[in-house]
């Protein structure tokens, strides 16, 4: 039966997130986000979801509108701050009331956590965080002169990615600053969904390729300026 | 002399950025330096979210909404760019191959110990970001910030208060009125501001200070801060 990843609408693109799943959210910087794949999440509306996305509130993510319908019992990112100086984001305000749970991890040991996790290593030595808050409670061991803090992969139920250029076999183009977590989630996730703005009838150049549609499974055409 | 404003000291770091290096510059304060640097430098500019050679801000027309650093500025590529994922440019960070990390600073210790990410905003959720990947594993790490806080309290540390980002990292500092380098015996002036006895830096400095042989003058051109 030939491939054919692409799905007529986001709603048939995450289709089967159950409650309880863990949720990968590519994006950073303004770049990358999968918004209309995150709306369609809330739409379907499982519940207790565990995301796994680098900022809990940038501003033009829609992150902030599953943890406002009350979807997600735990975040692990590198940022939870808003960007709202007066006020208190999404998050912010759930997280004072101890009604979510957070991990924060510092960006490097967040990606390559996923990175990890997609490439069957449970766990990793890394010197970054040594001596600092973040690697309270965990392992370290000194290899030669210096110190590292042991980490855990993080794999994920689903991932939801952002790229450009997408062929029926799921392979991947991204534009400029695109990719950031997008390709590490891609390995990571049992379920990878890729929003992208356009579809290629034509296989892409296999040089051209810059995730390999392995690691995808389903392509939601979702346009979008370039 | 006054003390140096923010963009003074972006040039007065800017002086110390050698040809050919590879850099990465922390928001806020430190992305100015590249201002600063000559034209006719092959500097690498690294930014976490991937983009190995950032060049100045785009213009407003050419601005790209997917073609951004890592403090979400809309900028240009410089000849020689490369574009990674998040992955590799941490593989970057951490395996040692960035020359100079310059970051903005809470508090920095008399032993390199960095304090620039938690300074314990009541409610506000914690941001980390790259600090800690660039402070444990840029070749340098280079501060830039004021030498005193704003109720006047020191900066410069026998020991931080604020919770560290990385232990024994810094090796030189950049304030409105002093640089200083960190050695195994502490914190070593090598500029002041004119009108600055080393006896009034020492006193607005919470760690001991010794002076290089070759101690200077700090000066830097003037630059005037944009309109707020």
């Amino acid at each position: 039966m030939a491939i054919e990843k692409r799905r007529a609408t986001a709603d048939e693109a995450v289709a089967g997130i159950v409650d309880g799943a863990t949720i990968m959210l590519s994006g950073f910087a303004g770049a990358g986000f999968s918004n209309q794949l995150v709306r369609a999440l809330r739409d379907l509306g499982p519940r207790n979801l565990t995301l796994v996305v680098n900022s809990a509130a940038h501003r033009l993510a829609n992150t902030h509108e599953l943890i406002e319908a009350g979807m997600v019992a735990k975040i692990i990112c590198s940022a939870a701050r808003g960007h709202d100086k007066s006020g208190l984001s999404a998050f912010e305000q759930l997280y004072k009331a101890g009604k979510i749970e957070l991990e924060v991890l510092p960006q490097g040991t967040f990606v390559e956590s996923i990175r990890a996790g997609g490439a069957g290593i449970p766990a990793y030595f890394t010197p970054t965080g040594f001596g600092t808050d973040l690697a309270t409670g965990k392992e370290t061991r000194r290899f030669g002169e210096r110190d590292y803090v042991l980490e855990q992969a993080i794999i994920g139920d689903a991932a939801l990615i952002r790229a450009d250029t997408a062929d029926r076999w799921g392979n991947l183009t991204f534009r400029h600053a695109q990719q950031n977590f997008g390709p590490a989630m891609a390995t990571a996730a049992k379920l990878t969904i890729a929003e992208v703005r356009a579809f290629s009838d034509t296989p892409i150049p296999p040089e051209q390729v810059q995730l390999s549609g392995v690691f995808v499974d389903r392509i939601l055409v979702a346009g979008g300026s370039r | 002399m006054k003390p140096l404003n923010r963009l003074q000291m972006a040039w007065r770091a800017a002086q110390d950025i050698v040809d050919g290096t590879v850099v990465n510059l922390g928001l806020g304060m430190p992305v100015s330096v590249s201002d600063y640097v000559p034209h006719d430098f092959d500097v690498v500019v690294q930014s976490e979210n991937g983009i190995i050679g950032v060049g100045p801000l785009a213009s407003a027309n050419a601005a790209d909404a997917d073609l951004v650093d890592a403090g979400s500025r809309r900028v240009t590529l410089r000849a020689g760019a490369t574009i990674i994922d998040s992955a590799a440019s941490f593989a970057m960070i951490r395996g040692g191959h960035i020359d100079v990390t310059i970051l903005g600073a809470f508090e920095v210790a008399a032993n390199g110990d960095l304090a620039n990410w938690d300074n314990r905003i009541p409610d506000k959720g914690p941001l980390v970001g790259g600090a800690m990947d660039l402070a444990a594993n840029a070749k340098s790490v280079w501060v830039l910030m004021e030498h005193n806080t704003r109720k006047g309290g020191p900066r410069l540390l026998e020991q931080c208060s604020l919770p560290l980002t990385a232990v024994r990292c810094v090796t030189r500092i950049y304030t409105d009125i002093a640089v200083l380098s960190v050695t195994p015996q502490g914190f070593l002036v090598h500029e002041i501001l004119a009108g600055i006895s080393r006896e009034a830096l020492q006193e607005r400095t919470g760690a001991p200070l010794t002076f290089a042989p070759d101690c200077a003058v700090l000066v830097a051109p003037d630059i005037a801060l944009p309109e707020a």
